[in-house]
């Protein structure tokens, strides 16, 4: 028999590992497994402990075990509980998955914020600044996973710092420090991509066919040049509440230009035409 | 086990990284089927026809480990001839007193002996028996081939073999290719390469034949071999706020530290009558009289000498059956004046809420101590003016703010120190006992009347530390862990521990967790820097073995079943026993040793006996004595149930204890049309059990914040209910409103030829706190295991109709 020192689900004890000094320039992120997700909100609560977030409303919202519904602003993780019915020979199954701010590569509200107030950090994750915001609420509008939102009392946008506070005094964010399952996995983006595939390749031996990647490469995702914080799924992003082309408005800004430029030019050969016309 | 115990549950999705078949059964599909291989729904209240069947599958196919059922338990045993078994009369064991509603266990024992049980009724008895220890030993007549046909095997055998996978499907709704995929995933996942696990919690328990529900699981896991060996056993998911230690050095009425029995008013009038009907002539409890002695001199120092018995006339004697329910009976009868709860919220958290306001109402004066001002404290608040009951309220120390350790359920303790100073008149329970037991001496200080001693004579001198003279938990570590009387210097474990005064001990089983006077349970080596079987983190009793029973992960000469699952082992070099653990055996004692006629004490277990608890160190398929309800697991219905019982014609647990009064009304035993359905209760993740420690905190009550009842698409249909709307469920007890969660995960289920649909009721709401509800448990009767008087909250008759429910 082997000696298991190591929590096998993660390769190297992730949990236990401290993160190194802001100087050495890390890239973070999280690697959310939604296979060996049990649901148990512990993430949730301790995001909202941590970050001391207050509560969203105490209401029954009759979908699932759900009654967080989305992420917001004073709710930075948020478990999804998805009732799968039977489809012909599969089984019924409830997939679960932790949700969270995707820290994007490109990301929309850091482009659309016109104070500055949101910045990417010396770890390459998307911050919003408190004392900067004035709570215009473009990134609101432009986020295309619907994450960051604005706090009704302060007006304020708000959402996951991944933990700036913690990872600044090396850390491991609440969230995947409190998950019992190690479903959500912090460390080096680049670790975590390979830990990922890793897992893929292992979940499409044992048969779980449907297991891929959302999010993990700018590849996968042009849209957002790939995310920060990805997800192991077992069905299509729409199933988890995901959008299954996230873009950021810039990728589309050339092409927004060239249709407004083309535009103009027709609606000046337009004019031009109607008025030679009428001679 | 996801559900209610998902930070342990991490080890079971580790296993499940590992290779590990995880099956799940339970009526609901939960947290714990998401990520499960198999899922099993099954009718609440079937799990002994479920369980019996696969008994039945594996001695039909010939799956049983021959060696390890031959050697190590006692199939061999041949029984006495006027054994009479559940075939023979229709549903009742030989022994049945019709009159007083319980069994003469006589008929039941080996043949030509008397066998004391190591556990159970000894200490867990309802109607106060005698005890029954005394010329006990191993058993007179054995047939290793197995073949005689009164021998346990053989009874084991006949006794189950109507329990075949068609009857599983009418009596559980589990069609037979869905067990079958479970009897041989089991099967296949036991044996000398590889051993399995059964976890259970309350959803087991908590019945009329709970305790007979967990004796099946033993008895499959004795004929797999999958009991004390690395992988295997059977795991009682208990542990939240230290519930295992609270059955260690107990809250319970009827034991004592240490699993040692209270004594009885009837029996155990002297303390040789005490120590005769408790001491056994062979096994470890051969040693009783050093554990009893050192727990008398331990609570009663120097007062406590040979001369007058250690003191024993100062413990109360029982007079009968004072578990809860009974209590509450009596208290809503007026019969009891004052009543302590602490760390419970029994109006919302035990059954029959109506019925434990009425209770509550009678007393005049309850203590409650909690965090918050719960519904126990808060009951007098529905009707002010009908209640004279004086409620004293003392906030508590949350565990943070107090020193102190939990046991875990594999009994592992675990230090916690206090972080910080509770606030306001918050205490810890430890401080309240010592200042209550301080004030009430010197109430009685100068009295010289005799029923005062107990009191006067105590050792009640732990110092105290800080402006509020917390007394020093330190202190009571080393009286629990047991020290030499003469110098006080701690001993190192219960084989220290003396029958002669030299020595006291207030709990033998956790003597050793202060051994050379270190805390052992602030113990915290991480998992690299150890062995895989991690004996440097906490400490487990007993003597800190992290596996009970350990000798039969060897085989009877002492070596490994296999390379794969070698825990212990005899090292015929050292002469002892070794291995990756404490091993679980006198260390020095070989494989060969067996015991002389004449021998005494220790000297009696053999050295091919692993079961030392037993008299006759086998593990126990068949129980000759010790279970009020029978020898063998048997099904039957639970107390109200929408079918009747198609194996014999006693409906339910003939031994039940049931509550016949005004006020506790039961439904038609089975078919009642007015409660066509079946109803379980359970607790959910984001809440604690009564929601005492949950449902003030709004970072979990808005994870949860309403009560709701959990039905399938087609009851919905059936009733008109729709989701998220209002339901009411009624019983003859009381009608409750819940919101409504349709959902496939709680599938009706066909069986014989009809559909029995489930609903499933978290109970964690009440009145008080941040998220409010009407409370579950008003819905359930008062009846009751007759073993350890445990409730019935897992399988009843309920009715559930659209629409709120009429206000008075």
């Amino acid at each position: 028999m082997t000696a298991v020192h190591n929590n096998c689900l993660c390769g190297s004890n992730a949990r236990n590992e401290r993160v190194r000094t802001a100087q050495t320039q890390r890239k973070v992120g999280f690697f959310t497994d939604t296979t060996v997700c049990i649901g148990c909100k512990a993430c949730e609560v301790a995001c909202k402990q941590w970050n001391q977030l207050p509560d969203d409303g105490l209401l029954f919202s009759g979908m699932s075990y759900d009654n967080t519904v989305h992420l917001g602003a004073s709710t930075w993780r948020h478990v999804a509980f998805v009732e799968r019915p039977m489809v012909e020979n599969t089984k019924f199954s409830w997939l679960l998955m932790s949700d969270v701010c995707k820290h994007c590569r490109t990301a929309a509200c850091l482009d659309a914020c016109p104070t500055g107030s949101i910045i990417r950090t010396e770890f390459d994750t998307v911050f919003v600044q408190p004392d900067i915001c004035n709570g215009c609420g473009y990134c609101v509008s432009a986020c295309p996973f619907g994450v960051i939102d604005r706090r009704e009392d302060d007006g304020r946008a708000w959402k996951c710092t991944l933990c700036y506070d913690r990872l600044d005094a090396g850390m491991t964010p609440a969230c995947a420090k409190a998950c019992p399952t190690e479903s959500i996995q912090f460390g080096d983006i680049d670790e975590l991509r390979a830990r990922a595939a890793d897992r893929v390749r292992e979940l499409h031996q044992a048969g779980v066919t449907d297991a891929y990647l959302y999010g993990d490469s700018r590849e996968a995702q042009p849209g957002t040049d790939g995310l920060n914080a990805f997800f192991l799924l077992l069905d299509r992003p729409e199933v988890y509440n995901l959008p299954p082309h996230p873009v950021a408005p810039r990728k589309t800004i050339a092409r927004s230009w060239r249709s407004m430029a083309a535009a103009s030019v027709a609606l000046a050969v337009t004019a031009v035409v109607s008025v030679l016309g009428r001679k | 086990m996801a559900e209610c115990h998902p930070v342990g549950f991490q080890w079971v999705m580790e296993a499940k990284a590992r290779g590990a078949t995880i099956i799940h059964v339970d009526p609901r599909f939960t947290r714990t089927s998401a990520v499960a291989d198999i899922h099993v729904p099954l009718r609440a209240g079937s799990d002994i026809a479920f369980l019996g069947g696969i008994v039945n599958y594996i001695i039909e196919n010939d799956r049983w480990f021959r060696d390890y059922v031959v050697h190590y338990t006692n199939a061999p045993a041949v029984l006495r001839e006027d054994f009479r078994d559940t075939e023979d009369l229709d549903g009742l064991f030989s022994g049945w007193d019709r009159e007083n509603q319980t069994y003469d266990a006589t008929s039941w024992a080996y043949e030509g002996t008397d066998v004391a049980a190591a556990a159970g009724q000894r200490e867990e008895f309802t109607t106060e028996p005698d005890s029954s220890r005394g010329t006990a030993g191993a058993p007179v007549h054995l047939d290793p081939t197995l073949e005689h046909p009164r021998c346990v095997f053989q009874v084991l055998k006949r006794h189950y073999s109507r329990y075949t996978p068609e009857l599983v499907e009418d009596v559980c709704g589990v069609p037979r290719q869905q067990f079958f995929a479970v009897a041989e995933a089991l099967c296949d996942n036991s044996g000398r390469d590889r051993t399995s696990a059964f976890c259970y919690a309350v959803g087991w328990t908590q019945h009329t034949i709970g305790v007979q529900y967990i004796r099946t699981a033993a008895i499959i896991q004795l004929l797999l071999g999958n009991i004390g060996r690395p992988g295997g056993g059977i795991l009682a998911l208990r542990g939240h706020a230290t519930i295992q230690g609270s059955t260690d050095v107990p809250t319970l009425y009827n034991i004592l530290p240490g699993y040692l029995p209270m004594p009885k008013a009837k029996s155990d009038a002297t303390f040789s009558e005490y120590l005769r009907n408790n001491e056994s002539n062979s096994g470890w409890w051969c040693e009783f009289p050093k554990y009893a002695i050192s727990l008398l001199k331990a609570w009663w120092g120097d007062n406590a000498s040979a001369e007058n018995d250690w003191c024993y006339d100062h413990l109360p004697r029982l007079t009968g059956d004072h578990s809860h329910m009974v209590t509450v009976g009596d208290m809503a009868d007026g019969k009891l004046t004052g009543y302590f709860v602490m760390g419970e919220n029994p109006v919302v958290g035990s059954m029959h809420g109506q019925l434990q306001k009425k209770g509550l109402r009678e007393l005049e004066w309850l203590v409650v101590r909690d965090f918050s001002l719960i519904e126990t404290a808060e009951f007098w608040q529905d009707d002010p003016s009908a209640v004279s009951t004086e409620v004293f309220f003392f906030p508590a120390a949350t565990h943070t703010e107090k020193d102190g350790t939990y046991t875990n359920t594999q009994r592992l303790l675990q230090f916690h120190p206090k972080a910080v100073e509770p606030q306001g008149d918050c205490r810890s329970e430890l401080w309240f006992m010592f200042h209550l037991g301080r004030r009430l001496r010197a109430l009685y200080l100068g009295s010289t009347e005799e029923k005062d001693a107990p009191l006067l004579e105590l050792t009640w001198d732990y110092s105290t530390i800080g402006e509020h003279e917390e007394p020093d938990v330190f202190e009571i570590m080393k009286e629990i862990n047991g020290y030499r009387v003469v110098d006080g210097i701690p001993v190192g474990g219960f084989t220290d521990l003396e029958a002669d005064g030299s020595t006291a001990c207030g709990c033998w089983i956790y003597s050793g967790c202060n051994k050379d006077g270190v805390n052992w349970a602030a113990n915290r080596t991480p998992a690299s820097e150890q062995t895989w079987v991690a004996p440097e983190w906490g400490w487990s009793w007993p003597s800190n073995r992290r596996l009970m029973y350990n000798r039969a992960s060897a085989d009877p000469d002492g070596k490994p079943w296999s390379e794969r699952k070698a825990y212990v082992w005899w090292d015929e070099e050292q002469g002892k026993w070794t291995g990756h653990d404490v091993p679980d055996f006198i260390a020095d004692r070989p494989p060969s040793y067996r015991p002389a006629d004449d021998a005494e004490g220790i000297d009696t277990i053999g050295g091919d006996m692993p079961f030392i608890m037993q008299a006759d160190g086998r593990g126990w398929i068949y129980a000759p004595t010790g279970v009020l309800d029978g020898p063998l697991p048997t099904h039957y219905e639970p107390q109200e149930s929408p079918l009747d019982n198609p194996l014999y014609r006693q409906q339910r647990n003939p031994a039940r204890m049931e509550w016949r009064r005004d006020d506790n009304p039961y439904h038609r035993p089975f078919g009642d049309p007015e409660y066509p359905y079946v109803v379980t209760t359970y607790r959910l993740t984001e809440h604690h059990t009564a929601g005492g420690m949950s449902r003030w905190l709004p970072w979990l009550s808005e994870l949860q914040p309403e009560l709701f009842c959990e039905v399938s698409p087609e009851l919905a249909a059936e009733r008109g209910l729709r989701n998220g709307d209002w339901a009411t469920v009624s019983t003859a007890r009381a009608s409750i409103e819940t919101r409504v969660l349709v959902t496939s995960r709680i599938p009706p289920l066909r069986l014989r030829k009809r559909t029995i649909h489930q609903i499933g009721l978290p109970y964690h709401w009440s009145s008080r706190g941040l998220v409010k509800g009407d409370t579950v448990n008003e819905l359930i009767s008062f009846v009751a295991d007759p073993n350890v008087s445990i409730q019935e909250s897992k399988a009843l008759t309920a009715d559930i109709r659209p629409g709120r429910r009429a206000r008075p």
